[in-house]
């Protein structure tokens, strides 16, 4: 029997209420970029938030080590690092380990020592891939649950997230981001209203090669983090965005369902709606909702989730936090505010504002995304013009 | 034998209102009043009244009032009136003390200690009268995923049999013999005009409800009475019935004189012989027997409808619980302590079995502990008063809740506690020909719809102001409760924070 009592807070409402931005960028072409554009991008919505967390996932910029696990790991005192480096020594091959790049930025305060870690696992401890994923999950939830001066905020392949306390282009400067170069950004500037100070509590969420940025606040936080932890996923964040990730991970890698049918789990259509579809789509969504209603996330959210290859951006069904969508060229934002993709992309060929609750999806080697034209039933409400169109173009 | 028991109520009459029109004494089936034509005059028989209003809500005149009898007991702490007066019946008659509906002693009610979230600021609530608000709830066993065909994107996963609610709530157990067919019949028509299902409890199913088949839950317990393939066939959910919160442990009894002939069709025994039900069912010793029992169900009903178990919430029943879903069992219904009857010993209503908040807080954990809370839906009654005991149990992981006091009240019902007696001067709990004409099937479906519609309104409203549109969000989100006025361990038990935390 699991004991889902085991966690650092066993009441689990710890869950920080954001209200923030959030942007994302990709090169479907696989083209990388620096993080110059994007700490740009997300510093001009300096007043979404209000300096107390801010960060950064990025995606290709390990190519030299992309088949290792790269942790990056923040320590709170010397005697954290020593026990949580035995720990990894104990469980992975470590490849290499270095001390995290830093500049002296003058708005962070006490920043911890960070080092990231490229991972090889043991493959006589896993038959295949799953199982090595698993162990890698088990490890990252384990340490995270039981050392107090240690924390794992990135674990993924050829893929890292940088994040601290402070408004997102000042955490970029901290770690140095114009140096590092990726095909696909996301970047987070948060206001909380509950103050921990604690860099873990920074968004980008990350497990595996999965993050998450998000802007809102998920109401239903209790019951989606009470039906994870059935899977083994403890939360020990602190805040309620890591259950989107989670969601994710299981959705996605451990029930293997299509990124599309995952949002129609987060954000499912409405009973109504459903009403008007064909009998086989009905159905559908109907046993999703059945199976996975404990996974619906109620309450004012935007999320950019990306994992290698993947950006996709979602509100809640009835789309209580921005999202805009621009494309041009080989390449897809999303951002809470278009004025946002505008300053760094000025000659932007398309943007939109898609409907509640349905996912835009950006994938590496495929067409970008495009404004639907057609009035399909679930994506009613998807063609709203927009002034800044009018105005902009 | 004299009796040394004294009147529980009077009834007091203001002359100058009172027109003697003898509606009293003909509403009154405890034969309270008496017309006596010589002074022209009503008198009461005080120690006959046991409070049921059925006089006072239709004297014309509101002549009538009922108080309690005015006799000071002497102070005892210890010897308190019912106690006197227990002791006192029982040495009179040397039996078991019958009584009917639930317990009205004063164990705590953890709902009252209970309160419910809101958004203010950082999210928007939700005006349900302006957007969507979800309160369709399905209940049935779950898969654990969902597999998806990747060349058609279609499900792969079988889904076991689901059966759809209008909103949360359904009318708990009670069979016919027990309350009488217009009230059966009210249920049934409130039931399917919500979208939502009745009980048989069980006494079978009479054949003019068989039409509301779609919309009924129909039960087989211990004494099997009204159960053959077509029964089991025509109902939506088909439920094994252990226990019930009132009695837990305890059979049933309905005396042979209420047997009379549609009864005695419905129950499929002859007219005039005693209903006997057994207190344990004898084919379930064990738990796999049990698990007999719910597959031969599932056979005898092709795997087309959920088969729910209900028991009553007694101290181990998270561990009970956890074995009936292994057992097979698609829908576990909880009946707690404060669970109502028509017939039960005084002493066992009053002593035995646990509150269901608890019940439901300690079952629901346990099943997400081993990881199967998914192939069961939880259903909980024995206490629920209104919509926001209704949301408060649906926060603590329930999946919808059963009423059975509160579907009754709102038809008449004044908690007498008379049920055992068949007298119900409100028609509700009897089959006196005369007495159940006092409901009429399409008024009663009428005040029944009302009830709940308003409830659903409410949930609504509840929800919106939590943040919310849809009820899945809220099931089983502990989050949005916080206790108040609770021990340490009693919050522990529940699963919820002090208020303020």
């Amino acid at each position: 029997m699991k004991d889902l009592g085991h966690v650092n807070n066993p009441w689990g409402d710890d869950k920080v209420i954001d209200a923030c931005s959030i942007f994302g960028m990709m090169d479907v072409s696989g083209k990388t970029f620096s993080g110059r554009d994007i700490i740009t991008a997300i510093g001009s919505m300096h007043d979404r938030g209000n300096g107390l967390g801010g960060g950064f996932a990025v995606y290709g910029l390990y190519p030299e080590y992309a088949d290792l696990y790269a942790f990056h790991v923040m320590y709170l005192s010397v005697s954290g690092k020593t026990e949580i480096e035995s720990y990894l020594n104990s469980r992975f091959r470590v490849v290499l380990s270095e001390e995290v790049p830093t500049r002296r930025v003058r708005a962070i305060e006490n920043p911890p020592k960070v080092w990231r870690y490229f991972l090889e696992v043991d493959r006589r401890l896993c038959d295949d891939d799953v199982e090595e994923e698993k162990y890698v999950v088990d490890h990252v939830m384990e340490i995270n649950a039981s050392f107090s001066d240690g924390f794992v905020f990135s674990s993924g392949k050829n893929m890292a997230v940088f994040k601290g306390v402070g408004y997102p282009e000042d955490i970029g400067e901290f770690f140095c981001l114009d140096s590092y170069e990726g095909y696909l950004w996301t970047a987070h500037g948060r206001f909380p209203t509950n103050t921990p100070g604690w860099w873990g509590g920074a968004h980008p969420f990350n497990i595996l090669d999965w993050t998450v940025v998000h802007n809102g606040e998920i109401s239903s936080y209790g019951i989606n983090r009470r039906y994870l932890e059935q899977y083994g996923y403890r939360c020990t964040m602190q805040t309620d965005t890591e259950v989107v990730a989670y969601a994710m991970d299981l959705l996605l890698r451990r029930h293997g369902l299509p990124v599309e049918m995952a949002a129609r789990v987060l954000a499912a259509p409405l009973w109504s709606r459903l009403e008007h579809l064909p009998a086989p789509e009905r159905e559908l969504y109907t046993s999703l909702r059945q199976i996975y209603g404990s996974l619906l996330m109620n309450g004012p959210f935007t999320v950019i989730v990306a994992h290698q290859g993947e950006m996709i951006g979602l509100t809640d069904r009835i789309r209580l936090r921005p999202l805009t969508v621009g494309t041009s060229g080989t390449r897809l934002y999303l951002s809470s505010e278009e004025s946002a993709i505008r300053l760094i992309c000025p000659d932007l060929e398309n943007a939109w504002i898609p409907a509640g609750g349905r996912p835009i999806v950006g994938r590496l080697g495929d067409a970008l995304p495009a404004r639907r034209s057609g009035r399909s039933s679930l994506s009613k409400g998807e063609n709203f013009p927009l002034h800044a169109q009018v105005q902009g173009g | 034998m004299k009796t040394y028991l004294p009147p529980r109520y009077i009834v007091r009459r203001d002359e100058d209102r009172c027109i003697q029109c003898l509606v009293c004494e003909n509403q009154c089936s405890f034969d309270v009043h008496q017309y006596d034509a010589g002074d022209d005059r009503v008198y009461a028989r005080d120690d006959r009244c046991v409070a049921c209003h059925r006089c006072v809500t239709f004297c014309p005149t509101s002549a009538l009032g009922i108080g309690e009898y005015p006799l000071d007991f002497r102070a005892n702490h210890n010897w308190r009136r019912e106690a006197i007066e227990d002791v006192l019946k029982q040495a009179e008659t040397g039996g078991v003390l019958l009584t009917g509906m639930g317990t009205d002693k004063g164990h705590r009610v953890y709902w009252d200690h209970l309160l419910l979230n809101a958004s203010q600021v950082t999210n928007p609530s939700i005006d349900p009268l302006r957007e969507p608000m979800e309160t369709v709830t399905f209940l049935g066993r779950k898969p654990g995923a969902a597999e998806i065909d990747p060349a058609t994107g279609a499900l792969k996963t079988g889904m076991p049999p689901q059966v759809r609610l209008g909103l949360p709530v359904m009318f708990s157990a009670m069979s016919y013999g027990a309350i009488s067919l217009n009230v059966q019949e009210s249920l049934a028509r409130a039931a399917t005009e919500l979208g939502t299902l009745w009980n048989t409890g069980e006494g079978g199913l009479h054949p003019k409800l068989r039409k509301y088949g779609d919309n009924t839950t129909v039960q087989v317990a211990s004494g099997r009475f009204g159960v053959d393939a077509g029964y089991l066939n025509a109902g939506r959910i088909v439920e094994i019935k252990i226990g019930q919160g009132a009695k837990p442990g305890i059979g049933g009894h309905l005396p042979g004189e209420k047997v009379v002939e549609d009864v005695s069709r419905t129950r499929m025994i002859p007219m005039g012989t005693d209903a006997l039900s057994p207190a344990p069912q004898h084919d379930i010793y064990s738990i796999e027997d049990l698990s007999q029992l719910v597959h031969a169900l599932k056979e005898a009903t092709h795997y087309t409808k959920p088969i729910s178990v209900k028991i009553a919430a007694v101290h181990n029943s998270a561990a009970i619980a956890s074995g009936m879903v292994r057992a097979g069992a698609d829908i576990i219904v909880l009946d707690g302590l404060r669970g109502a009857t028509g017939a039960a010993p005084k002493i066992i209503r009053d002593n035995v079995g646990i509150p269901i908040e608890v019940a439901l807080a300690a079952v629901d954990t346990r099943l997400r502990q081993e990881g199967i809370r998914h192939l069961a839906s939880l259903v909980v009654s024995g206490g629920i008063r209104n919509s926001g005991d209704v949301a408060k149990a649906i926060a603590l992981g329930a999946d919808a809740v059963n009423i059975g006091t509160a579907a009754l009240v709102a038809l008449g019902c004044r908690l007498c506690q008379q049920c055992h007696t068949g007298k119900c001067a409100w028609g509700i709990c009897t089959s006196d020909p005369a007495l159940t004409k006092r409901i009429n099937p399409e008024l009663g479906a009428r005040r029944l719809v009302n009830l709940l519609r308003g409830w659903d309104h409410e949930i609504q409203e509840i929800l919106g102001g939590l943040g919310v549109n849809a009820i899945e969000s809220l099931r089983g989100n502990r989050l949005h409760l916080r206790g108040l006025g609770l021990t340490d361990m009693e919050l522990d038990t529940l699963g919820v924070r002090m208020a303020g935390k």
